[in-house]
């Protein structure tokens, strides 16, 4: 999956956008009731266009260089699209498992963009196999192509339980006489590999 | 006929509504913050509330096509809860995100000295953020509320040409209208307004700066009333001009002056093709 840029942001954008990185590096958690690097998440989309949005935010949070606590206020009290930054932003931002809950917040939602990008390199490496099964099986719930799992055939391979749940899932879906999505095929060929 | 209902609560909708304001032509909407039919009693319920009009539900209505955005603010009714009211101390957080629209819905529920506090601070916070504000006027004694309203206004940093009046009706449309604000009507079933008298206080007043919405909400309404005006009118008389004027460049004007509306659904939808409102496994 390619990771949208800042590269081609137009003249006024791009000049707003290398001020508000330059406050972020400077004064990272100060500043009155809001840092001004929150704010600058927040506005983000409509300074920078709904093409840029996302990229730019990351941007800012790689400058902010939040902690544990920052960053999971900025993930809490955003919005969806600041979510979704905070989250595509997490394995340059956090080496340990600290953010987890943040994953797991995400994990619970129904909003596919959350799921398709909790699901991505910092689960791939941190969630624990029981989170990591139903997240994977929640995408094939929701529709979101398992394209979106970082290491999928990594984690999945050997995976006798997450095999176990594929196939349960596929015998529900054929008594309702529903199609198996193909999806969940591919899963299941990486779980039946030998270690 | 494209729509833009200005004012209606899809967080009581169900994906059949938004189905049929699809097919209707709804577009775009702007669902304001406000009371959810039964009191809260803490700012956290404000918060989650707030959340998912940013979250949940422009989400929900994206998969339909339509572009959701929404107004912040502690709405009249509840201002008079000691128990709420700090809310208006954490609303800066919610006033400065992507897809906040407006401050609103304010205004006057009962009019008690704790809702004139309420309405100063949140038109000085509209003006703070460089936003319009949704007012309401209210349901009872609704010509004083909207003098009072009106006095609000003036004495406010916020220009009228920045304020949306809404709720008006044939006793409160020349004063709203002489006053140089913005002019809503809410299209009822029963109370508020309905579509013949609209058309008539459309004939009337003109189209400029009228907007029509539905206000549907978890009461008995309707979220195509929208449609149904725009239907009389050109049954009336109005031309396709007039009635996109009314039900899409008007609202599209109002709520642009906060340099925060995006149209083009498809530039905000989903990478995924998501079908997570249908539950999975459909």
């Amino acid at each position: 999956m390619s990771r949208p840029t800042t590269d081609d942001l137009p003249g006024a954008a791009r000049a707003w956008l290398d001020q508000a990185l330059a406050e972020a590096a400077a004064r990272p958690n100060s500043q009155g009731p809001i840092s001004v690097w929150e704010l600058r998440l927040a506005e983000a989309g409509r300074r920078c266009g709904p093409a840029h949005a996302e990229a730019a935010r990351i941007r800012i949070l790689a400058a902010a260089r939040p902690d544990a606590t920052a960053l999971a206020r900025v993930y809490f009290q955003g919005t969806a699209e600041e979510r979704l930054a905070v989250l595509r932003a997490l394995p340059d931002l956090v080496p340990g498992p600290d953010a987890l809950p943040l994953v797991e917040d995400a994990l619970r939602t129904n909003d596919t963009r959350l799921l398709a990008a909790a699901v991505g390199p910092y689960a791939a490496r941190h969630l624990d196999r029981h989170g990591w099964r139903h997240a994977v099986l929640k995408c094939l719930f929701t529709g979101v192509p398992v394209d979106a799992v970082a290491d999928l055939a990594e984690r999945a391979r050997g995976d006798g339980e997450l095999a176990r749940m594929l196939r349960d899932y596929a015998a529900e879906r054929t008594a309702a006489g529903r199609a198996v999505p193909e999806d969940l095929h591919r899963v299941l060929h990486h779980a039946d590999q030998e270690v | 006929m494209r729509i833009f209902d200005p004012h209606i609560h899809m967080t009581s909708r169900t994906t059949d509504d938004y189905e049929a304001m699809r097919a209707a032509g709804v577009r775009a909407v702007v669902e304001p913050a406000f009371w959810l039919g039964q009191p809260r009693t803490a700012p956290a319920t404000f918060r989650d509330y707030f959340d998912s009009l940013l979250g949940w539900e422009p989400f929900r209505a994206a998969q339909y096509g339509i572009a959701h955005h929404c107004t912040i603010a502690l709405n009249p009714k509840e201002a008079n809860d000691p128990r709420c009211l700090p809310v208006l101390d954490e609303l800066p957080r919610w006033l400065v995100k992507d897809r906040v629209v407006a401050v609103g819905e304010i205004g006057y529920d009962a009019m008690t000295p704790a809702e004139d506090k309420a309405l100063a601070a949140q038109l000085q916070l509209a003006a703070d953020h460089g936003l319009p504000a949704l007012v309401h006027t209210p349901h009872r004694d609704k010509l004083a509320g909207l003098r009072r309203t009106l006095d609000a206004v003036r004495e406010s940093a916020l220009g009228t040409e920045r304020v949306l009046l809404d709720h008006l009706n044939e006793t409160t449309v020349e004063e709203a209208k002489d006053s140089g604000c913005w002019l809503g009507f809410s299209v009822y079933p029963d109370t508020k307004m309905d579509e013949a008298r609209m058309v008539a206080l459309l004939k009337a007043y003109g189209p400029e700066r009228v907007l029509v919405n539905s206000a549907a909400d978890w009461g008995r309404s309707d979220p195509l009333k929208t449609r149904k005006v725009g239907d009389l009118m050109l049954a009336e008389g109005f031309s396709e001009d007039d009635v996109d004027r009314v039900l899409w460049r008007n609202p599209v004007e109002f709520y642009g002056m906060s340099g925060r509306l995006v149209l083009d659904v498809a530039a905000t939808a989903p990478t995924h093709e998501g079908n997570s409102v249908l539950r999975g496994g459909e």
